[in-house]
């Protein structure tokens, strides 16, 4: 048995190895893909053209406007002149937001009045102008404090930030270790959820069915060439974080293995269910679009699941690629301990379990 | 009279006819193109509005009560009571540090010993710490911010800073334009539409005609009299129609079920689906032209329509903020020009000097990719 085993093993290698456009496939796109995601995927704001409308002839106005000029936020300051230019300049979004400083800015700070300044930010861009709503703030608590020193030190209680695992919140940190997860999921789909349907089509799937192979060995013999295939491709992932990236891997190799091999499992078992519940490839190929774009969504990769509704935080669960991340991103920065690494790992081994089994059923099914 | 030339042009028109009537009977007939157009974007769409959101609200924190003071209690009670976090309170740091390593919470806020006794002593200012799960980057700078933002309103609550020498000289006013309660799901929405309409878009005409290469259908169609290009049209017209009417159900979506508001024109909104809709049906027409083959066109859909478009489309992650290599490539995405006219269309109007050169650099996409195409189909068989 296990000499038929390995043959079959062998020839799905030679399969998937024999074809270069089939190999390019595999082994190009996740590494220029590491490449590119890392540095897109940034939650700073960087190169924001910034309109200024200064109102205020007083040397006040003056100096606020340049501290925003000299901020590295803004590489572009475009100079209004008078309010009817503010809305042409946003809606075409020549700039993301608009500063406008009063008549009466100089005149306020000099007799301690509370002076108001204002900050038009383009909606449409609602994470961006969060965060250069907040830059903005502090270019102006600097401009304040730098005004009157000794304001700061009357407050009667501070707050001290420390940020643990990330001091200074290196977003690199925190989605190289993220794209391991999402790319391996892709490669691990990528080779089992048109396997079946594939040689069903070309009509050799009658061949493997006719041989003295038994369903199970059959649903190993798909599901171990993938697994192997997709662990190299997670490993090469991890290795270029590691040591190219230079992101701190705090925890122990060891279980982040283990959980890799049990997270794999669970992809491979969605995706030979998605193959051998589908007659041909276009249905194969509809079954991984209709998995894919959701497992990304509702993992807490992109946007954090704690801001989804209650309901679909509850369905995320069924999702392995939200529990392997946790673990990814926990042992790479936090070197989480084997307890929680093991309560992340029982779902995935449940959804690992469950598909396969969904999947070998599939199979002897459809065999008989 | 008819000329010899004239027949020969009515000929060629009724061929180009006949392709099209035949090939969007195929279109119908085929369930698989009905369920890439009108159901799988629906499960998308449902799944972006639902499941994409940047508006964080009740993050779980912990707050360790090392000072047992009354005004201590009042401001452990005050992170109890703020929108902003879902707070339980512990007596001592060690109970909690587990549980930001495990992410059973994202932060912890310290209210030391000498809290309630340095709050009133003149000159020194009381400490409060935050610390944050820093591996979760972008919920550790909500946790700082509206931490020092709960102790500030604390503060002025209490009285402590209504003195003329704590009070700010100048604050800082913002207005979001567009979307005046900065409601991301009314970008995110228009955006994802964008996202959504590149894997439609993509799929319909990669998996399609890669499975014509592989049956010989194509080759059947390339033995006819019908030039390269009267193929390309003949196929391109009925996904077209096709996927703008996908775009149309999505946008009826996005307006009547999610109330995102639609403040530009409908003829505006045609021109910016058709321009994109032709570069995302150009991108899988080439694919499938260059692999000819059903299982590697599928892989390289899968690899090329969904993550490049989600993450270097400015949808989520701002574009502007990469670095300039990155920039570059992104100029490339069809997306990125999709996402930008649909925002502004939706939450703005028809700003023409936004969305024209928009539209201009995606029917110069197109145009590309569908030459590069007509370039690897073989005008006859060899």
């Amino acid at each position: 048995m296990l000499t038929r085993l390995s043959a079959l093993i062998i020839k799905e290698l030679l399969n998937i190895l024999r074809d270069p456009k089939s190999r390019t496939v595999l082994l190009v796109p996740p590494i220029v893909q590491i490449f590119i995601f890392s540095f897109a995927m940034t939650m700073e704001a960087k190169n924001i053209h910034l309109g200024v409308l200064n109102l205020d002839a007083g040397k006040a106005g003056f100096e606020l406007v340049q501290r925003f000029q000299e901020a590295k936020t803004f590489s572009h300051i475009l100079t209004l002149r008078g309010q009817t230019e503010i809305a042409p300049v946003m809606d075409a979004q020549q700039a993301l937001a608009v500063l406008v400083v009063p008549v009466d800015f100089s005149r306020k700070l000099e007799t301690g009045a509370t002076a108001t300044i204002q900050l038009l930010l383009d909606g449409r861009k609602t994470n961006t102008a969060q965060i250069v709503r907040g830059y903005a703030q502090r270019i102006l608590d600097r401009f304040l404090a730098d005004r009157n020193p000794g304001a700061a030190g009357r407050m009667p209680a501070v707050m001290q930030t420390r940020h643990w695992f990330n001091p200074n919140l290196e977003f690199m940190w925190y989605t190289v270790p993220s794209l391991i997860c999402i790319l391996s999921t892709v490669i691990s789909l990528i080779l089992t959820a048109l396997s079946v349907a594939r040689e069903r089509e070309m009509g050799t799937f009658e061949q493997l069915l006719v041989s003295p192979l038994q369903p199970f060995e059959i649903l190993l013999g798909k599901a171990l060439p993938a697994l192997f295939l997709a662990l190299c491709s997670a490993s090469l992932l991890l290795g270029i974080a590691i040591f190219i990236f230079r992101i701190p891997f705090q925890g122990s190799l060891t279980l982040l293995c283990g959980a890799l091999v049990v997270f794999l499992l669970a992809i491979v078992g969605i995706g030979l269910f998605i193959s051998s519940l589908c007659m041909t490839q276009q249905q194969a190929i509809l079954g991984a679009f209709v998995f894919m774009p959701p497992a990304v969504i509702l993992s807490g990769f992109a946007t954090p699941i704690e801001n989804m509704p209650h309901w679909l935080q509850t369905f995320t669960s069924f999702n392995p690629l939200r529990w392997f991340l946790i673990i990814v991103r926990g042992i790479f920065l936090k070197d989480m301990p084997p307890g929680d690494v093991l309560t992340n790992t029982l779902p995935m081994v449940v959804i690992a379990l469950a598909t396969l089994a969904a999947a070998g059923w599939l199979f002897k099914r459809r065999m008989e | 009279m008819m000329s010899d030339n004239d027949h020969r042009r009515t000929g060629r028109g009724r061929r180009l006819r006949a392709l099209i009537v035949k090939e969007s009977l195929q279109v119908v007939r085929d369930p698989s193109s009905i369920l890439i157009a009108f159901v799988l974007p629906l499960i998308l769409l449902f799944l972006f509005g639902y499941g994409v959101s940047l508006d964080a609200r009740e993050v779980r924190l912990g707050v360790v009560l090392e000072d047992t003071g009354p005004e201590a209690r009042r401001l452990a009670a005050a992170f109890h009571a703020t929108p902003f976090f879902d707070a339980r309170t512990a007596l001592h740091r060690h109970d909690l540090a587990s549980d930001l390593t495990s992410g059973r919470i994202r932060g912890m806020v310290v209210i030391p010993q000498d809290f309630s006794q340095t709050l009133h002593a003149p000159g020194v200012a009381a400490r409060v710490q935050v610390i944050t799960d820093g591996s979760e980057t972008n919920t550790a700078n909500y946790v700082a911010n509206y931490a020092s933002g709960t102790l500030a309103t604390w503060m002025s609550q209490e009285g402590l800073t209504t003195d003329r020498a704590t009070a700010p000289p100048a604050v800082m006013v913002p207005r979001f334009f567009y979307n005046p309660e900065l409601d991301s799901r009314n970008s995110l929405v228009p955006g994802s539409l964008a996202i959504i309409m590149a894997i439609i878009g993509t799929l319909l005409t990669a998996l399609v005609v890669a499975r014509e290469w592989e049956r010989g259908t194509m080759e059947a169609l390339l033995a006819t009299p019908l030039s390269a290009v009267e193929i390309i049209i003949g196929k391109l017209v009925p996904y077209f129609v096709l996927g703008m009417a996908s775009m149309a159900v999505c946008t009826a979506v996005a307006f009547f079920l999610y109330g995102i508001p639609f403040r530009g024109s409908l003829v505006a909104l045609a021109i910016a689906s058709a321009s994109f809709l032709l570069a995302a049906l150009g991108q899988g027409f080439l694919i499938s032209t260059v692999t000819r083959n059903q299982f590697i066109a599928s892989q390289a859909a899968l690899v090329s329509a969904f993550l490049p478009a989600f993450i270097l489309s400015g949808f989520i992650f701002e574009i502007a903020s990469m670095p300039w290599i990155i920039r570059v490539v992104a100029q490339v995405i069809p997306a990125r020009y999709f996402v930008t006219n649909l925002q502004t269309l939706f939450l703005t109007g028809d700003v023409w000097s936004l969305l024209r050169p928009n539209v201009l650099i995606l029917l110069a996409l197109a145009g590309v990719l569908l030459a590069l195409t007509l370039k690897k189909t073989p005008s006859r068989l060899e």
